[in-house]
């Protein structure tokens, strides 16, 4: 009897899985990303604040005199336990309260904010234009496939792949702002106060170095995707009778290649994270990349940890996402991963 | 070609065991095809430059010789930098250091993550929760933050920029490690050395990763150029060397105000940096390609996502393309014999 009760619990709990797969997928990789998020604190807390000595001389520079040290140091809790520091800077952070910037003088939050907001465009921009021609290109590639343009895409993007992103960014400022012609800006110069979308032109030349970085991978996957499926018993079935190749291409072909897909676009918007840092220093867009590199020239932590935080939450958001939008893509794969 | 028979022949345990030398002949095979001798002959030229160029620099790298961007002359070839100093000067000094960098990055990566991957497939359990949690939040912080975050606290050390992208790499080369080896683990001739009672740690050693020589080759290639890439951004960007040393990503930086004056001076670095990383990532795509045949782990993803630069490889992990392996777009190569 006990042993029947058992089976019949494990049985309730496996179908409550099964019913609500995506539901339980979301539920359990929110839960992992917020334990992720916490020790991704733990280390950013600890390499800015325990590791350099102390942090009110920094703060002050050498010639401080030995009082204003000690005031800052009681400001800043130095005179507490690493623990109760961390605390302290943690339900800070929770609250919305991420300290006062080193070099700026006001929140840290107000520094970051501004940057955050056109970063957030440059970054969405060049993922929806790299998306879609990365998986127009990628579909061609796949339908033509061992044809010339084909041929030529796998070398182009093979090539494009290896280049860093500073790289393609310098090719498009000799070819469109300095060398060739002079059509676009060559720096990214946005007047104080003001946004990048009030003045579009600024986002052009960082969005399409970071779109010709994001379209090879995308396009290399959405082809394997795309073939995998061209090659498969039922697109052959349905082949057979006698559909359009159009109805083929975009009802059964594309559908099923679009899992795959989404894993790439979310790595890729991972990977925007990383490369604004270079794209927007070198174009000097007023961006949170280039925020961070000023803020690491500055010593400026607060600025620095808000940044990291931000872009740490960014990857645990995308992650999600793009786990559960291609758990909802694939039929198949609406069973629990075992 | 009786390989080919052999492999075809073999049942689905896979074969008794692999030559200790495969990685050998994986290399050579590769660099026998066109794609594989084009990209060795682009890294040889571009490690021969930079290995040998202090040598033969006809004038000091820090030295001022020249107007400040002055275009080319026959003096100065490539013509003067910000500071008047020499650029071809500074081009043939300015690349060791990085190359250096990138090796010792890659090594580090490798290292740690094969260590990582292969504990935590073959220990399995707790060790394995534990192994994969930390290597979560590692894959977290984008590469050059991490960097960034640590040059912030010590300062902008060569020792510290190649730990950091080193261990950014960890766990990217750990997520397919640790696939790999849960495949090799499986097969025969491992299960019959564990039933002989042998050490998990001898059995690791001596029988996985002997095995693993191939997705081992592809993603040594993988964090190579990309330590390339993250490694010359991270000089363009003023952390690495300090100022008058000549260094190829910071010459770009420094010179970037006057590229309509002299565009040699941002042309010519950035050249080479491309060179190199386009050489060495063509070279792992010709690795990548063979190492599909040997067994169906991890590799063919890392070929169809190319250098699946900074997040891609360990992450496709997760969602591994099941059924298939991927249609090879040179239809030649799928007929070639896998390198056993």
């Amino acid at each position: 009897m006990a042993q029947m009760a058992l089976e019949g619990a494990a049985v309730t709990r496996r179908r409550w899985r099964d019913d609500h797969p995506i539901l339980w997928l979301a539920v359990s990789r929110t839960l992992f990303g917020l334990l992720t998020l916490l020790a991704v604190s733990v280390i950013v807390f600890a390499a800015t604040t325990v590791l350099p000595g102390n942090a009110a001389k920094a703060i002050l520079g050498q010639t401080a005199t030995p009082a204003r040290v000690r005031a800052l140091e009681l400001q800043l809790n130095l005179d507490h336990s690493v623990w109760y520091q961390y605390w302290a800077w943690l339900t800070g952070v929770l609250r919305g309260n991420f300290g006062i910037s080193y070099a700026a003088r006001i929140p840290a939050w107000q520094v970051v904010g501004p940057r955050l907001a056109n970063s957030a465009v440059l970054v969405a921009l060049a993922g929806v234009i790299g998306t879609v021609i990365g998986v127009g290109l990628g579909a061609l590639a796949a339908v033509r496939r061992g044809g010339r343009a084909d041929d030529t895409l796998a070398v182009v993007s093979l090539g494009v792949t290896s280049l860093p992103e500073f790289v393609v960014g310098i090719a498009l400022v000799i070819v469109f702002a300095t060398t060739f012609w002079h059509v676009l800006p060559a720096v990214s110069l946005v007047p104080p106060g003001s946004t990048a979308w009030e003045n579009p032109s600024v986002l052009v030349l960082p969005g399409v170095t970071l779109v010709i970085v994001i379209v090879p991978y995308i396009l290399r996957m959405t082809r394997a995707a795309t073939i995998e499926a061209l090659e498969s018993d039922y697109f052959e079935n349905a082949r057979l009778k006698g559909l359009s190749p159009r109805r083929l291409l975009l009802v059964h072909a594309l559908p099923n290649a679009i899992p795959p897909v989404v894993q790439v676009i979310g790595l890729n918007l991972l990977y925007l994270a990383g490369g604004i840092v270079v794209v927007e220093t070198l174009f000097a867009f007023p961006g949170i990349g280039q925020g961070l590199v000023n803020a690491v020239d500055d010593r400026d932590v607060p600025v620095i940890q808000l940044t990291v935080l931000l872009l740490a939450a960014f990857y645990v958001f995308v992650n999600i996402l793009s786990d559960v939008v291609s758990l909802l893509a694939s039929p198949r794969r609406r069973l629990p991963r075992s | 070609m009786s390989v080919t028979a052999d492999k075809a022949t073999t049942p689905p345990g896979g074969p008794a065991r692999v030559d200790r030398r495969q990685w050998t002949r994986l290399l050579a095979t590769a660099s026998s095809r066109a794609r594989g001798r084009l990209g060795l002959a682009l890294t040889a030229v571009v490690v021969l430059i930079a290995a040998l160029g202090p040598r033969f620099a006809p004038y000091s790298a820090t030295q001022f010789v020249t107007t400040p961007f002055s275009r080319p002359s026959a003096h100065h070839l490539l013509g003067g930098d910000d500071l008047g100093r020499d650029v071809l000067s500074r081009l043939l000094a300015g690349g060791w250091v990085l190359l250096v960098m990138a090796v010792a990055a890659t090594a580090i990566g490798l290292v740690l993550g094969t260590l990582a991957g292969v504990c935590a497939a073959y220990l399995r359990g707790r060790w394995d929760g534990i192994i994969m949690r930390t290597v979560d939040v590692i894959l977290a912080f984008p590469t050059i933050v991490f960097a960034l975050l640590l040059v912030s606290v010590v300062g902008p050390k060569l020792w510290l920029i190649v730990l950091a992208v080193g261990i950014s790499h960890a766990p990217q080369v750990a997520r397919v490690m640790r696939a790999a080896t849960l495949e090799i683990s499986e097969r025969d001739f491992v299960k019959a050395v564990e039933l002989w009672g042998i050490r998990s740690w001898t059995v690791m050693r001596s029988e996985v990763l002997p095995n693993l020589s191939s997705p081992l080759m592809v993603e040594l290639g993988l964090r190579l150029t990309y330590s390339i890439v993250i490694i010359s951004g991270l000089s363009f960007l003023g952390f690495s060397q300090p100022p008058p040393a000549p260094n190829w990503g910071l010459m770009i930086n420094e010179n970037r105000l006057g590229l309509v004056a002299n565009p040699w001076s941002v042309v010519a670095p950035a050249l080479l940096i491309a060179l190199l990383t386009i050489g060495t990532n063509t070279f792992t795509d010709a690795v990548g390609r063979l190492a599909i045949g040997v067994g169906r782990g991890s590799e063919e993803t890392a070929v169809v996502a190319g250098l699946a630069g900074a997040v891609m490889m360990g992450e496709l992990q997760q969602f591994p393309l099941d059924e298939g392996v991927i249609e090879d777009p040179e239809g030649a190569d799928n007929q070639e014999p896998a390198v056993d």
